[in-house]
């Protein structure tokens, strides 16, 4: 019989799932183990870590971890690839660690053009304290800090994270992938790849924005989150490469 | 290197130490007292090859310095008071990772934005830390150019042999002066880090540096290993400077470079006749509280000196338990303390412990 599928080789062998059920959080770190495995970089990697639901990466992912405080996962990785520019350097961040406590390191380390690579999950809420208004809640959403819905007057705009990295010069890579579909999975491992790959060439900051599902937060079941994935973040947030360098382009 | 004496501003020759001390990463942003120190190494660390970023604030500057650190190799970072204070979080997280990170702390004054008048209101700060749990950072604190050239060396070796992050609380008087200096080459023995590291996970377990696991158990005995560490760096690396304690009725206590002038206020009331002693602890943390018990149970009293308002002055106080007396002679910062009112304020103390012992 032939073998057609298999578990990550980057994959701890005796991890628990912990994260909630039909969260988009499995798949994504799935691909990035899928990634890690078909670059073949796994024992050249440091990752620094962030805070929120994505901090579990590394009870997955058999690799080098460092822990970073809310928000500095990007200054603690541009720490690591100074002093180890051999080494693979990338981040695993929500939108909270990402782009509101951490805009700052994230952005200037786009800017710096750093050859670290970087992943953010924008899930529209702060997953692991219950769901309160982040930096990407749509308007209108409603959350434990926003029970009457987002609204501008109020609680302001959400931000559009891969356009405003691939704005930054040293960006080599910027693109906004989902997880609701088969062909959207595809597309979301082929654009960590390049992410990953931009790295691997010196190209600069390699980035992907994977809009993803919480299901325990948005009180849904996890067909209807993928749903507002497509119906509702889509429109706001549109999936899309939005900055590519290539080699000597 | 030789043991020629070079004419030197302290922040640079702390720069230069870093540089002999082996330092791969510098990190930092401005902040008057201690720019000088950013801007020596910009230029040096591109030059050998080595890192450097301008970061985009002080949060940013020690989490460099965190990741860096966690590779094995030796980092620091540089600032003063208020922005130092931005630091705090990171030092607890550093404390707890048990990663080496170097701060150097040329203290201006505050508190808030305050101003650049020298001041050492930062002592709490440093030796209590404003981050959040039990952590201990060790604080070694220079009172001349020469010092910060070997404490420099020293925070980069403890950091590392410990395993726990070292601050280096100099004050805006020495980063700004300049004395003579020799840097000689690095003296300490390179620390082997291969245990733990980071270098990727090559034909090894995966390694992951982080404060503890959900685990209340775990979280307990971290704690409880984190505080035996510090007893054993307690008992190894608590060191101070003594002079003329033994025949002394009162000891002058000051830290980083108000040692300077008590020592030679102590100098000038010894020629008047009085028996006074000086002491200095070189680490606030650890503190010499067991030396300083020891002194106070020979019925010597305690005059403490310091540009703050009587932070240091707690902790002889602690040490002494009651055995003796201790009295502050401060002012919260600006222009130093001179010798003249160090000796004229320790006269009126005398006097006035002579006048209540005569009645």
């Amino acid at each position: 019989m032939q073998q057609v599928f298999s578990i990550p080789k980057s994959m701890k062998k005796d991890f628990k799932y912990t994260f909630c059920p039909g969260c988009d959080h499995g798949i994504a770190i799935r691909l990035v183990a899928e990634v890690i495995d078909e670059l073949g970089i796994r024992e050249d990697i440091i990752s620094s870590t962030s805070v929120g639901c994505s901090v579990f990466l590394y009870d997955f992912l058999d690799i080098d971890c460092v822990e970073a405080p809310h928000g500095r996962a990007l200054a603690s990785a541009t720490g690591v690839k100074r002093a180890r520019p051999d080494k693979f350097v990338f981040t695993y961040s929500g939108d909270g660690d990402f782009a509101s406590i951490g805009l700052a390191e994230s952005m200037h380390t786009a800017l710096r053009g750093e050859n670290i690579s970087s992943i953010c999950i924008n899930n529209t809420t702060y997953g692991m304290t219950g769901g309160q208004l982040g930096p990407t809640t749509l308007l209108g959403q409603k959350t434990t800090t926003s029970p009457t819905g987002r609204n501008v007057d109020y609680y302001g705009y959400p931000i559009k994270i891969a356009e405003h990295i691939a704005l930054c010069e040293g960006t080599a890579y910027s693109a906004r992938v989902a997880l609701d579909t088969v062909p959207h999975i595809n597309q979301a491992k082929q654009a960590i790849k390049k992410a990953f790959q931009v790295q691997l060439e010196g190209l600069g900051f390699g980035f992907v924005e994977i809009l993803s599902s919480c299901p325990t937060n948005w009180h849904m079941t996890p067909e209807e989150a993928h749903k507002r994935v497509r119906e509702e973040m889509m429109p706001v947030f549109p999936l899309g490469v939005f900055k590519e360098v290539n080699n000597g382009n | 290197m030789e043991k020629e004496k070079v004419l030197i501003k302290g922040n640079y020759a702390i720069a230069q130490a870093a540089v002999n001390a082996g330092c791969q990463c510098y990190f930092g942003y401005p902040i008057t007292p201690q720019t000088e120190i950013g801007e020596y190494l910009s230029g040096k660390m591109q030059g050998l090859g080595r890192g450097y970023v301008c970061a985009e604030s002080e949060l940013a500057a020690i989490n460099m310095v965190m990741g860096a650190v966690s590779t094995g190799v030796k980092a620091m970072t540089s600032s003063s008071s208020c922005a130092v204070a931005l630091m705090q979080e990171a030092l607890s997280y550093a404390a707890s990772d048990e990663l080496p990170v170097v701060l150097v702390n040329v203290m201006r004054t505050g508190p808030g934005l305050g101003y650049i008048y020298p001041a050492q209101g930062d002592y709490n700060q440093a030796v209590y830390g404003g981050g959040n749990g039990d952590y201990k950072i060790i604080v070694l604190a220079p009172s001349t150019v020469q010092e910060c050239v070997d404490l420099t060396y020293r925070a980069f070796y403890l950091a590392q042999k410990y395993r726990n992050p070292v601050i280096l609380l100099a004050d805006g008087l020495l980063g700004q002066m300049m004395e003579p200096a020799s840097f000689g080459d690095y003296p300490y023995p390179e620390v082997d880090v291969s245990s733990w590291a980071l270098t990727g996970a090559k034909g090894r377990e995966a390694r992951k540096i982080y404060s503890v696991a959900p685990d209340e158990k775990k979280q307990i005995q971290h704690i409880y290993d984190l505080h035996k560490k510090f007893e054993v760096i307690s008992q190894n690396e608590t060191s101070y400077e003594e002079f003329n304690v033994d025949d002394a009725d009162y000891i002058l206590t000051a830290f980083g470079s108000m040692t300077r002038n008590i020592k030679a206020a102590m100098n000038v009331l010894r020629e008047k006749g009085l028996k006074i002693g000086a002491f200095r602890p070189i680490t606030l943390s650890p503190f010499p509280y067991t030396r300083i018990n020891e002194l106070a149970t020979k019925k010597k009293d305690f005059i403490v000196v310091e540009m703050n308002m009587g932070q240091m002055f707690k902790d002889v106080k602690y040490a002494i338990n009651g055995k003796s007396n201790v009295e502050l002679v401060n002012r919260p910062c600006g222009e130093w303390l001179s010798v003249e009112e160090i000796v004229s304020s320790v006269e009126k103390i005398i006097g006035r412990k002579q006048y209540a012992a005569s009645i």
